[in-house]
């Protein structure tokens, strides 16, 4: 069972320049991926909200611009789905959480400004683990996005309904956020490129906060070009987010061809061992073989301190989404249960509004915080996460890109994993990257024995988006045919 | 480190503002153990001298212009409430009814 389509839909590349040309109607684009949606998201469930009516509206727009001689600019009539933590102005924004059901946005977060401006048509919002926690996208209050390759595995997560919806061809490009792996890992899963910015190269304002020293918004695509104009609309220093990087997107698209002659590449050592499938540790053996080929350097590196950074992780993560998640209290928005006081109205609307996994981290951040633990856990782990950042600056000083899997197996089973602590695994080799505050890519690297996707990561230093772009550009062009779609 | 227990996990639920019922208290306690089990590695590190990283990109004072621009009108703030009057959010009962 698949529901793969992407090999019919075109590139965002493609649409934009025939559509700013006028050689094709944006609205005629929007129809094929409707009737697409419309034939298999009733399987995937990639989508809490389609917005058939606003799209036709916002596409019928761009054909009436382009008609009178203007140019809607880069995204013109290029369909985009946006993950549902997004804020979007007058459209319903859950974070596939029960405590914000039915609440409508008065502002858009900037990303989805940006993606407007650039004439792009929204198309609705997808599915994720509640509040962005977690790595398959079952943790939903509204049902589990199904990984379009095939329907009894996960689509991975959290931005699982972004990976799936490129991966079905209901979009060719989706917004996404990567606290951990969120972008990245639903990207390998389900064949698609995914990437992580340099945390503060995208704006966070109205993405609704999980780890806010962590979080970073980025492009979903069926290419690796697709991901560079994604990533050159949304990017640039944005005045309402305080950790916004003050500097110009970088110009990605015209550096895609440079190839990586020359380019130094390492080959991360403790997440090429132990927990990671053979098959896996296969495909990213041959990509390093094909950076080779295509005239990079390529060695093995060890930086020691990644074997920390789940740890660190699941301490720093939880603290902060603990902080972060008190503003749901049943006073301004969402959901409110009542109760005799406001205490007792709030912890009854949280008690009823947060699913299992989301309480879980709460409760797990208020003890690493808490009275007696602070320096144990959370104080400890800040200073591990400096040890991570150390041990990846120095491996940038003799490589200019490394290379590691993002997931340690492809695709699972729906309803496989019970145990928390087992689900968290599955971000073993992306977590480094955020607390660094990295940009990394997932690149679709052949598939398993299992004929299911699996993607290789390409990790870059802060602002290290060219070079690492232009390593995913040769991966992509030697990857394995990719009649991977079943 | 002792391992968390009932009672830690009843605790800290008091904190966040959520009430478990016993069976959910047992079954997080006993995962919320095995998560800090596995974050023993992190705790044992001898990381004196180590400076803490809060942020992964420093940027230092962030100011913009002190000068009013728009914001939300009062309606839209509002428009989402579960209970508003008066232009303001309305909550029940803080301290008690006035005599």
């Amino acid at each position: 069972m698949s529901a793969t389509d992407a090999g019919s839909a075109d590139t965002a590349v493609r649409i934009a320049a025939a559509v700013r040309a006028g050689e094709r109607s944006a609205l005629d684009v929007l129809e094929g991926h409707l009737a697409r949606i419309d034939s298999a998201e009733a399987d995937v469930h990639a989508f809490n909200l389609v917005t058939i009516d606003s799209a036709r509206a916002a596409a019928r727009a761009i054909d009436e611009r382009v008609a009178a001689g203007e140019d809607p600019g880069p995204l013109a009539g290029v369909p985009i789905a946006l993950k549902d933590n997004l804020c979007t102005r007058g459209v319903a924004t859950t974070c596939s959480s029960r405590i914000l059901e039915g609440w409508v946005p008065p502002y858009d977060a900037t990303v989805v400004e940006r993606v407007w401006a650039s004439g792009a048509v929204p198309v609705g919002k997808t599915n994720l683990d509640e509040f962005a926690m977690g790595s398959s996208t079952e943790n939903s209050a509204f049902g589990v996005t199904r990984n379009p390759h095939d329907l009894t595995k996960v689509a991975g997560g959290s931005s699982g309904g972004s990976a799936a919806a490129v991966a079905a061809g209901f979009s060719p490009i989706a917004l996404g956020s990567d606290t951990g792996g969120s972008i990245r890992q639903p990207a390998a899963l389900c064949g698609v490129v995914g990437v992580k910015p340099t945390y503060g190269l995208v704006s966070r304002y109205g993405l609704i906060a999980f780890a806010s020293s962590l979080d970073q918004v980025g492009p979903f695509a069926t290419t690796v070009a697709d991901a560079a104009l994604l990533l050159e609309a949304i990017a640039g220093h944005d005045p309402a987010d305080a950790t916004s990087i003050p500097q110009e997107a970088p110009r990605l698209l015209e550096r895609l061809d440079e190839g990586v002659q020359g380019l130094r590449v390492g080959i991360v050592s403790e997440l090429m061992g132990d927990g990671i499938h053979p098959d896996v540790l296969a495909r990213v053996r041959e990509a390093a073989e094909a950076l080779a080929a295509a005239g990079a350097t390529v060695e093995e590196v060890s930086v020691p301190a990644v074997t920390y950074g789940l740890s660190a992780y699941y301490l720093i993560a939880p603290a902060e989404a603990s902080s972060n998640l008190a503003r749901f209290d049943g006073v301004r928005y969402g959901l409110r249960v009542d109760g005799a006081t406001t205490q007792e109205m709030m912890v009854n609307t949280r008690t009823a509004g947060f699913g299992d996994e989301v309480k879980r981290r709460i409760m797990l951040g208020t003890y690493a915080l808490s009275a007696g633990y602070y320096d144990a856990f959370y104080g400890q782990a800040q200073k591990v996460r400096t040890l991570i950042c150390r041990d990846l600056d120095a491996a940038y000083e003799r490589f200019d890109v490394l290379l590691s899997p993002t997931s340690p197996t492809t695709a699972f089973d729906v309803g496989a994993i019970h145990d928390p602590l087992t689900m968290y695994l599955n971000d073993i080799c992306t977590i480094p990257t955020n607390l660094a505050g990295h940009p990394a890519a997932s690149v679709p690297f052949g598939t398993g024995a299992d004929g299911l996707p699996v993607g290789v990561q390409v990790l870059a230093p802060a602002l290290g988006e060219i070079p690492m772009f232009r390593a995913a550009a040769v991966l992509e062009a030697a990857a394995p045919a990719k009649g991977a779609h079943p | 480190m002792s391992r968390i227990t009932r009672d830690d996990v009843a605790h800290v639920a008091t904190l966040a503002r959520l009430e478990l019922d016993p069976e959910r208290i047992e079954t997080f306690t006993s995962q919320l153990a095995a998560i800090l089990e596995h974050a023993e590695d992190v705790e044992a590190l001898d990381l004196a001298g180590v400076p803490p990283t809060s942020h992964p990109y420093e940027l230092v004072n962030v100011l913009r212009p002190d000068e009013v621009g728009a914001t939300l009108p009062n309606e839209e703030a509002l428009a989402a409430a579960p209970q508003a009057e008066s232009g303001r959010f309305r909550v029940p009962t803080i301290l008690g009814e006035a005599p």
